[in-house]
């Protein structure tokens, strides 16, 4: 069987379509890099829409934490408590034990149970809260004299805050917030390996490394295959977050744009 | 207070004997009862626990229990980190081809569908089996939609609260669980046999541990001790040798 | 534990609940949080040593040696922990033991691997055969924590190198001024500078550590997560005297806030200690704490 052949049958098998049945003898270096990569589409699947919903919460929590009502402040200081405080891994289990309590007594959270839902869930408020309070030390670095000037062009309210204050923040958080998403992209891993089971095999790229290590007995193969792809991925994420970054700061004069410093902050 | 003292005098014990002689290390999974698991006290337990020590008493070799993670049960034992399994391990010819076993010393049995109700669906509807066991391939082989979980205990969860059909595992390590669940569960379908009874894992190089393993196993058929420790572990019902 | 005990079949409400949690096995439990704790306290300054080595590593002027501190920064950060783990200990394992073998058994004849079977000499296994179950633990565990310290000291090793480079510029020329070569420099300028600007850093680290300690049962240890998944799982009357449902998410909850009160702790112990270090520095925290006092 050719490479393109196992390229054909597995490429998609991480969605269910393609060849049914996992290899389960004769394994070659195609079949694991193939399947691997296949397993990647769950990653991105979560890391994506994890990243993007949350985004928006995320605003809303560092805005939450800066207001003055009290009320808004307190909710916001709890949410982001108890999110980053507690590993991402006992919150995966615990949320799937209690999404089985609620799907027992209300039809409505049936989906909630299977990771493609009940686990994205728990990887967006996740990483709104991380970002949350990255983007809550930006707001409160945003300089006066952006906000002064906001104020002498008249911009009020949701005005000001659109078009002023929450670019600059924005701007401010920007190489923070590449590492949160890179940390989250890592983060997709757990998945599967907490207490979300898999369906018809499957899997994200994971679910198939420890398989093949399983069934080849031999872990030196299938684990450096997956950080491969991992170090892709972070490239990919670096790559983007730069172009993003370049066009935040596009006003700017060619000398203080520089590049995306990654260096500030370098761990989650 | 005065079990954990007894427990702590057993393990100087056992510690001190260990200088002795070589210590043959024993890897189990410790959560597949009846065939091993941990008991109130934190120990392990079990048929295979019992038939162990057993065979270590017979062979005169000083033994001692660990337990690891099924995942990875067999790449810590190539790697020299305990010397046999004795975890429920089915023998079967991709096992074999990498670990040797000896003699079976669990006959080959049935693996077996429980369900919520006799309406389960098990040869169409999602089955939970436990991931990396032959259960699990038979399912993913089949015309059923297979969920995959860490350890034996969430399969069985997952029926019960409804994320599966049925759970589809070995017969013995099914049947204290639906006779406790007081109708809750049941067994559905016609039982399957599959692989090749229960051995004791071995490196392939140790032909020397399996020899004497393997005698003993032997003996202990003939002379109906085996047997005994089946029916006191399984039932009546076991088929015995 | 106590003398009612000894029938618990009998027992309900308040008094099953008193010697259901002080089973054996819950006893196990409690003592699994000693384990990470431990885990923790061991692991923390050997990180921050391998870091402090990766770091200098990293900055050094020989090619080769700062290309190793760079690449041990870059794969570490650039792969998810979990991934390291799965394999880290097996390997480490087999590296030990290997290195051992050359040295012990020169004359072995045999070929380490057989097949898949991964053989050395008998005087080359770690920890020995003939040596007793703690030591076996003890090992089991060792190894664990050079794994968890291997993936964090990258992350620390980042920390202080953004460290080293951040101590004022004008620091250092002055140094070179008055004649100090350049290791005394990084000796009595730059390291005792240091910390001020990597304690954010270490801190946040810190924390992720400790977030990062329930993966330990992927490493066979037994710890609080294998001891919560056991316990709480679905017990049938055959194999314990305290049959119960599944109580999975009890358990669960009760790792989350032992890690929210945790972490919590921790923030308030390092928020003070980073207002000690700020004191009379030129910063601008340590700024603020001049004017907040005069």
């Amino acid at each position: 069987m050719s490479c393109w052949e196992t390229l054909a049958d597995y490429g998609l098998r991480s969605l269910g379509i393609g060849e049914r049945l996992l290899p389960r003898s004769d394994f070659t270096l195609c079949q694991q890099v193939v399947l691997i990569g296949s397993g990647m589409i769950w990653n991105i699947y979560f890391g994506t829409l994890a990243l993007l919903s949350g985004f928006f919460l995320a605003t809303a929590v560092a805005v939450g934490k800066a207001a003055r009502n009290p009320f808004a402040r307190k909710a916001s200081e709890w949410f982001i408590l108890i999110f980053r405080g507690s590993p991402l891994f006992i919150q995966f289990f615990f949320a799937y034990f209690v999404f089985l309590s609620l799907k027992s007594s209300y039809p409505f959270f049936d989906p909630f149970t299977s990771a493609w839902l009940g686990a994205l869930i728990v990887l967006f408020l996740n990483t709104a809260a991380y970002s949350g309070e990255i983007f809550y030390g930006a707001l409160l670095s945003v300089p006066k004299g952006d906000l002064e000037a906001a104020d002498a062009y008249g911009l009020t309210g949701w005005t000001r805050f659109r078009r002023i204050t929450w670019p600059t923040m924005l701007r401010l958080a920007w190489p923070a917030y590449t590492n949160e998403a890179i940390f989250l992209f890592h983060a997709t891993a757990l998945v599967f390996f907490s207490g979300f089971p898999t369906r018809q095999q499957k899997g994200d790229a994971l679910y198939y490394a420890s398989y093949f290590a399983d069934k080849t007995f031999n872990p030196f193969v299938p684990y450096p295959i997956l950080a491969g792809y991992f170090i892709l991925l972070t490239l990919t994420i670096i790559g983007i977050f730069g172009l993003a970054n370049r066009r935040l700061n596009r006003h700017l004069p060619q000398a203080r744009r520089g590049r995306l410093k990654l260096r500030m902050n370098l761990i989650r | 207070m005065k079990t954990l003292m007894m427990t702590g005098a057993a393990l100087a014990l056992t510690a001190s004997a260990a200088f002795a002689q070589d210590v043959i290390r024993m890897g189990t999974e410790g959560a597949y009862p009846p065939y091993n698991y941990i008991d109130d006290n934190g120990e392990l337990a079990g048929f295979e626990i019992e038939l162990g020590n057993e065979l270590c008493a017979r062979a005169e070799l000083t033994c001692e229990w660990v337990s690891n993670d099924w995942d990875s049960i067999i790449p810590n034992l190539v790697s020299s980190n305990y010397d046999t399994i004795m975890a429920g391990m089915s023998i079967t010819d991709e096992r074999d081809e990498v670990i040797d076993f000896t003699q079976n010393y669990y006959p080959p049995t049935e693996s077996a569908y429980v369900g919520a109700s006799e309406e389960a669906d098990f040869e169409g509807g999602v089955v939970a089996a436990q991931t990396a066991t032959i259960q699990a391939a038979h399912v993913a082989e089949g015309g059923a939609a297979l969920i995959e979980f860490a350890t034996p205990e969430e399969t069985v969860a997952a029926v019960r609260n409804g994320e599966a059909d049925a759970v589809f595992a070995d017969y013995d390590f099914l049947k204290p669980i639906v006779d406790a669940s007081g109708g809750e569960l049941m067994f559905v379908g016609d039982p399957v046999p599959l692989g090749g009874g229960i051995g004791m894992g071995l490196r392939e190089s140790d032909t020397e541990l399996k020899e004497t393993f393997d005698t003993i196993i032997g003996e202990m058929k003939e002379d109906g001790t085996l047997n005994e420790m089946l029916v006191k572990w399984f039932g009546e019902e076991i088929t015995t040798y | 534990m106590f003398a009612f005990c000894t029938d618990p079949g009998t027992l309900d409400g308040l008094a099953w609940f008193a010697c259901y949690l002080t089973t054996g096995k819950h006893l196990a439990f409690y003592g699994a949080f000693g384990t990470v704790l431990l885990l923790l306290a061991i692991t923390a300054p050997a990180a921050l040593l391998l870091g402090f080595g990766g770091a200098v590593a990293a900055r050094s002027r020989i090619p080769p040696v700062s290309w190793i501190g760079k690449a041990y920064i870059a794969i570490v950060r650039g792969v998810p922990d979990i991934a390291f783990f799965l394999f880290f200990v097996i390997a480490l394992d087999q590296g030990f033991e290997w290195i051992r073998h050359k040295i012990r058994c020169p004359d072995w004849d045999q070929p380490i691997r057989q097949g898949s079977d991964f053989i050395v000499c008998a005087e080359a296994k770690l920890p020995l055969s003939t040596a007793p179950q703690w030591v076996h633990e003890t090992y089991g565990f060792l190894v664990a924590v050079l794994t968890f310290a291997i993936v964090f000291g990258a992350f620390a090793a980042n920390v202080l190198y953004g460290a080293m480079r951040a101590v004022p510029r004008a620091q250092v020329e002055t140094a070179e001024a008055y004649g100090l070569t350049r290791s005394q420099t990084f000796r009595r300028i730059i390291v005792p500078q240091m910390w001020v600007y990597a304690l954010p850093g270490l801190s946040n680290l810190w924390m992720v550590l400790i977030k990062a300690t329930p993966l330990l049962f992927l490493l066979g240890v037994e710890d609080i997560v294998y001891w919560a998944r056991d316990l709480g799982g679905t017990k049938t009357p055959q194999f314990t005297d305290y049959p119960h449902g599944d109580w999975r998410m009890w358990y669960f909850l009760a790792l989350l806030v032992f890690y929210l009160a945790f972490t919590k702790l921790s923030e308030t112990v390092l928020d003070r200690l980073m207002t000690r270090l700020t004191r009379g520095q030129a910063t601008l925290a340590g700024e603020a704490q001049r004017k907040a006092g005069a």
